[in-house]
């Protein structure tokens, strides 16, 4: 456990290095956030009675995943283990004694810690200045601030076991680039991440929600706002609990088999 | 002592000619080439040997140092490292999972450098990586103390720990990656072309190195190159591969000839076996 509890904290260290990029990253997140909540703005000044959120909880919701983006975007791969898979450099990384599933699991872990650490704190910051309806709002309840918690960080979890799933399957693929593609687009519609999922119509939002996508930022972020409580809430956390293993275990599986195949590329 | 008995591995590589016409074709229709990488390779070294393990470009000097690793699996052929069975693949009895080594156990008791490759994080400086290779590795303070202070000294590595490994020459890092696989201590080395590339005065310390390490720690050592230089200063023993397969096996008199350079002889015995 120690060898990859240390390979964390280099890689979080080393993660916290970027600082203009965190600059760079917290103007878009702005703009972004703004142009959303305008949006959904004028879709609720349209007609107030056919939104199936309140405009606090939206706006609280569009400024979460603002802030967050690095605990839940889709595109956010670590590089490095796509190279290291396409130029044989994994060779390295199978000579030394480490599961390399579990030391690619502990390595997003730390990525996307230190990407959200520098971003998070100054989003959330002016969000919750800004007017009602427009900014980020108090939690529900002290008690929806825990389940919030709790939900984030299972849904942190499954968002990288999701990852996981990519980074494996190119063991076999040897390139990434195709699965990435399929798997951004994929996640970005189905985890609610382009518009939150009580949007969607009824019954396409029933099944959606128990997909392992919808298990990322989509319940964490609406018990925040108290969207999403009591007996619905427990259930959509026992899901994201469910899917984490499931995902966990099937990864494992494929990673242990693609680990025994990936003939290693090059010299 | 390592042992390989028959061992074989092929490679099933798509190839087509340069050309656009030629890219669209390829896929519909691929043609593959099975690329004998090993054929019945047998060998057996004994604890403390150095030996250089030379051959051609292509000759299938990197499949072995991979299936010595533990990393590669070879079609057939069975294979023994210091008692641990790494693979007995194509035979009648398969081994049970208790039977085989696994790679983890198997990795963490050799050390292996692979000269076109780094295995230091690029982004920091070189003492973290060592620092992570300890815990990697479970070495024990003591234990990494003594041995990053003999490697500091010998590989004259002192400043270096200090920079990021992206900003250290090719020499540089060549001696760091040196010291970062020799960190906990182990009885087996595989170097594969430890020397490409570096300049004589390095060229000159990692030999010298190699061979302090195998007379103190009485460390084994196989070593794949194609510089002369290296196998005279070092190996007692030289195995020739050529297109996957032993061709020779014997001392450095064996194949010297007086008068003749180490690289003259090595390109006569090259044409002498048509490889």
């Amino acid at each position: 456990m120690k060898k990859y509890i240390s390979f964390f904290r280099l890689r979080l260290v080393t993660g916290l290095q970027y600082r203009t990029a965190a600059l760079a990253g917290m103007a878009t997140q702005f703009f972004w956030g703004f142009m959303e909540i305008m949006v959904f703005h004028a879709f609720y000044e349209a007609d107030p009675a056919a939104y199936p959120m309140t405009m606090e909880a939206t706006a609280s919701y569009v400024w979460l995943q603002q802030a967050l983006l690095a605990f839940f975007g889709a595109w956010m791969f670590e590089g490095e283990i796509f190279d290291i898979i396409n130029n044989g450099n994994l060779a390295y990384e199978l000579c030394r004694p480490i599961h390399i599933y579990d030391m690619w699991f502990a390595r997003s872990i730390a990525l996307r810690l230190s990407r959200a650490a520098l971003r998070c704190i100054p989003i959330l910051t002016v969000a919750a200045f800004l007017p009602k309806g427009y900014g980020l709002e108090l939690p529900a309840s002290a008690q929806a601030f825990f389940w919030f918690i709790v939900s984030l960080s299972l849904g942190l979890l499954v968002m990288i076991s999701l990852n996981m799933l990519v980074y494996v399957a190119s063991l076999f693929t040897i390139s990434g680039d195709g699965l990435k593609i399929l798997f951004c687009s994929v996640v970005e519609v189905l985890s609610g991440q382009i518009i939150p999922l009580p949007f969607f119509p009824e019954h396409v939002q029933r099944i959606l929600e128990l997909n392992p996508f919808a298990s990322t930022g989509n319940v964490p972020f609406r018990i925040y706002s108290g969207n999403l409580s009591g007996q619905q809430m427990y259930r959509a956390i026992l899901v994201q609990f469910i899917w984490l293993i499931v995902l966990n275990v099937v990864g494992r599986m494929i990673g242990a088999r693609g680990e025994r195949r990936a003939v290693v590329q090059g010299g | 002592m390592i042992t390989m008995e028959n061992v074989c591995k092929s490679y099933r590589i798509a190839k087509r000619n340069a050309g656009f016409t030629e890219a669209c074709k390829a896929l519909f229709h691929r043609e593959y080439e099975e690329i004998h990488a090993l054929r019945n390779v047998s060998f057996t070294i004994n604890d403390g040997e150095m030996v250089g393990y030379i051959g051609p470009n292509g000759a299938g000097k990197s499949s072995t140092i991979k299936i010595l690793s533990g990393i590669l699996i070879p079609d057939s052929g069975y294979v023994t490292v210091d008692g641990r069975i790494l693979w007995n693949s194509g035979t009648k009895v398969p081994l049970t999972k208790q039977e085989r080594c696994s790679r983890i156990e198997h990795v963490s008791r050799i050390g292996v450098v692979f000269g076109q490759r780094s295995q230091l994080w690029w982004d920091v400086p070189v003492i973290d990586s060592f620092e992570l290779l300890k815990d990697i590795y479970s070495i024990s303070e003591p234990v990494y103390r003594e041995n990053l202070e003999e490697l500091t000294e010998l590989l004259n590595l002192g400043e270096l720990l200090r920079t990021p490994t992206r900003q250290l020459s090719l020499g540089q890092r060549m001696r760091c990656e040196i010291a970062a696989s020799l960190l906990h201590s182990p009885k087996i080395l595989f170097l594969d072309e430890p020397t490409i590339g570096l300049d004589a005065v390095s060229k000159l310390a990692v030999r010298e190195f190699v061979k302090k390490r195998n007379q103190e720690h009485g460390t084994t050592v196989i070593l794949t190159t194609h510089d002369m230089q290296d196998i005279e200063a070092l190996a007692s023993r030289i195995i020739l591969i050529g297109k996957g397969q032993i061709l020779m096996d014997g001392g450095l008199e064996d194949i010297k000839r007086g008068g003749e350079s180490m690289d003259e002889t090595l390109a006569e015995l090259y044409r002498a076996y048509e490889i």
